[in-house]
């Protein structure tokens, strides 16, 4: 049988918009800290960027004159090193995301976490580097 | 009518938000794959208006494909957003929750008309 729902609904610890939700020094040693991290800035950038890229594709298909000179634009280093940072923040995004949904899904074990975080970073840099090469 | 216990409006959407976040994730795991394989190999053989066009109206897969990809990052990034919004920036409430539906409306409008554009 289920338990009892709780007659009350469980309050919001205390505090909870203050310092003791922050997490002390030692959590932000851990890699799993700075793999949220990457995750957290990667997403940001990621959907941010998407309109951008809506837009260029949609008015740029429609005048596909403009949309190659938009092309020879980025093949300034600038802007080479930006899309590649993107790639990486895309790979990047990936290779976590799929890292929580095993650990959500599947199962957490303490010794394979730092392992599938070296998996992700090595998946999202190998996809950048071959990015890069390539463009 | 079983007697309900005191209201706690947000748990079931918050319930919600959890699943759609998740689903899509999985969705977008896939998409991801493609469009990083899609990217490596486009800019590889030459990267163009016309090689694109070219490579989308091939083949009915192609638009199919970038729909299931718009619609799934349009449920996405919003509710990341929103997580971010509530848990770094400390905003919560009905404002984010509008600005975040709107933002994936916005997605899924601009994402639509690039699929349609592509597909002719």
């Amino acid at each position: 049988m289920l338990p009892k729902a709780p007659a009350a609904p469980l309050a919001e610890p205390r505090g909870v918009r203050g310092k003791s939700r922050r997490n002390d020094a030692r959590a932000r040693t851990h890699p799993a800290y700075w793999a949220f991290v990457v995750h957290r800035v990667s997403g940001v950038a990621l959907a941010l960027f998407l309109p951008l890229h809506f837009v260029t594709l949609s008015q740029a298909l429609a005048r596909p004159a403009s949309f190659d000179a938009f092309l020879a634009w980025t093949h300034q280093p600038a802007v080479r090193l930006a899309e590649s940072l993107l790639v990486l923040a895309l790979a990047a995004h990936f290779a976590g995301g799929v890292r929580l949904l095993l650990v959500e899904f599947v199962g957490w074990r303490a010794d394979w976490q730092k392992t599938a975080i070296a998996v992700a970073v090595a998946a999202a840099l190998a996809c950048t580097l071959l990015f890069a090469m390539s463009a | 009518m079983p007697r309900r216990g005191p209201a706690v409006p947000s748990a079931r959407a918050a319930a919600w938000r959890f699943v759609l976040q998740r689903a899509s994730a999985a969705a977008l795991a896939l998409c991801v794959v493609v469009h990083l394989a899609t990217i490596i190999y486009a800019v590889r053989h030459g990267l163009s208006s016309a090689a694109i066009v070219a490579r989308v109206r091939g083949n009915a897969v192609w638009p199919a494909f970038y729909l299931l990809f718009v619609v799934a990052v349009a449920i996405h990034a919003p509710l990341g957003l929103r997580n971010v919004a509530d848990e770094w920036l400390g905003l919560r409430g009905r404002g984010v929750n509008v600005l975040a539906v709107a933002f994936g409306l916005l997605v899924l409008g601009m994402g639509l008309f690039a699929v349609r554009t592509l597909a002719g």
